[in-house]
């Protein structure tokens, strides 16, 4: 009720609601960019943009098609991908191998400061290698189902339910 | 179509990931606001990937303030601006009446102050002045009261003259025979020392015998000098000396300021 009220202000123009929605998504919007980027000054620079670019195309957004989360993480990962793609990035040779989030998790020094930080690393430590796969192509990398289940080798029907346990895992040790 | 069964088919994480075709979309939207449980679903698949992915950001976020300034300029091309302006307008407008309507009253609270401690400030004048004005009454009353006494065919008059220890002193008697009354007139007498009283005599002449009509102890308080004594004597003349607080029993002619005798000796 609260969120859809926020989204449809924004829709207006109500900067006092994208302010809301900023604070409420822009950490996870960071999170999700660095996974790709796997740089804090790119990952920061492309999040800007991808508010930036939301409050211009609000309007484009309908909440029948999908929620307005999903509508910013549809956004951050084509710009972060955009991003990896472009000739200053390809540069910088970035170390972009195989790497999954939970690495970063596993690397991260200051995750200790963070809230929720003991329910992640037990998540993160009790998650199954095709748990952290397919987390990480359908949230992380935006593959779909058919993509998901090539690059896993797996049929389209096991990636859907394995998912659903995967996020209940991670729902029971978060929320 | 089972709700339970479509909670577990797993197919609103996929919703939420952005991994579903439009129709299906559609189909989930509908089914949220059909059934509040799949709603609650949606929340908490979201919940939980936010806090997963909370978790890899590096730092926190940059402040909104910064994106704010971007959004600034971007908003040139934004045709809603006037809108937000308007907004902006009403809302200063109602501030300022606000603050109108507030200093208006403080104004008109600290003029009412004003105006009660002005009519306190009257209230008392004006009782001041109803004394005054009681106290001319009075000393009217009391000078034509005088003026009739004076006036009076039966009143003796007897001029007091100067004597020697104060020659230029002077005043009058007047005898109001029939109430055994005398008025004393002593304007032309100086202030008597400090410690010192005039006294009254009533004499008679052959032999000469003083009698004390009492002192005059109120001199310096008496504004127009007019004393009233009690005389039941048969006086043949009036003197006044100077006494010692509290009088004497004969009078010390040393000090007799004034003396005269009746017109009729």
């Amino acid at each position: 009720m609260q969120l859809e009220y926020l989204v449809s202000q924004f829709q207006k123009k109500d900067e006092k609601a994208f302010e809301k929605l900023y604070n409420m998504y822009s950490q996870s919007m960071h999170g999700v960019i660095y996974n790709i980027v796997r740089d804090n000054e790119i990952a920061e620079e492309v999040m800007q943009d991808v508010f930036i670019k939301a409050w211009e195309k609000a309007d484009s957004y309908n909440s029948s098609k999908g929620r307005f989360f999903t509508w910013l993480l549809n956004i951050s990962r084509n710009a972060a991908i955009d991003k990896t793609r472009s000739k200053a990035f390809k540069k910088s040779s970035k170390n972009l191998n195989s790497d999954y989030f939970v690495d970063i998790i596993h690397s991260s020094d200051n995750l200790g400061s963070k809230t929720d930080a003991i329910g992640i690393k037990k998540f993160v430590d009790k998650l199954a290698e095709k748990c952290v796969k397919i987390i990480e192509l359908l949230y992380f990398k935006g593959y779909t189902q058919k993509e998901a289940s090539e690059e896993l080798d797996m049929p389209i029907g096991t990636i859907k339910t394995r998912n659903r346990n995967c996020i209940q895992e991670l729902r029971d040790s978060v929320l | 179509m089972n709700i339970n069964e479509y909670i577990q088919s797993g197919i609103l994480e996929l919703y939420v990931a952005g991994q579903l075709s439009e129709k299906e979309n559609k189909e989930v939207y509908d089914l949220m606001l059909k059934h509040p449980e799949v709603l609650q679903e949606v929340l908490q698949i979201e919940a939980a990937f936010i806090k997963l992915s909370n978790s890899i950001a590096p730092e926190q976020p940059v402040a909104y303030s910064t994106i704010k300034a971007h959004l600034r300029n971007s908003n040139d091309k934004v045709i809603q601006l006037p809108k937000e302006k308007n907004r902006n307008w009403f809302t200063y407008t109602g501030w300022a009446a606000a603050v109108i309507v507030g200093a208006g009253l403080l104004w008109t609270l600290n003029q009412k102050q004003q105006l009660e401690t002005e009519v306190t400030t009257i209230n008392t004048e004006k009782e001041f002045l109803e004394i005054q004005i009681e106290d001319s009454k009075s000393k009217l009353a009391e000078t034509k009261n005088l003026l009739n006494v004076i006036r009076d065919r039966n009143i003796i008059k007897v001029p007091l003259e100067g004597q020697a220890a104060y020659p230029d002193a002077y005043a009058t008697v007047y005898w109001d025979e029939n109430n055994d009354q005398i008025y004393l007139d002593l304007q032309g007498l100086p202030e008597p020392p400090e410690g010192k009283v005039y006294q009254v005599w009533s004499l008679l002449l052959d032999p000469l015998t003083p009698t004390s009509l009492g002192t005059i102890d109120d001199f310096m308080q008496d504004d127009n000098k007019i004393f009233k004594l009690d005389n039941a004597n048969k006086s043949q003349a009036f003197g006044i000396t100077l006494e010692p607080a509290g009088g004497s029993q004969s009078p010390t002619l040393e000090q007799l300021y004034t003396l005269g005798a009746l017109a009729s000796n």
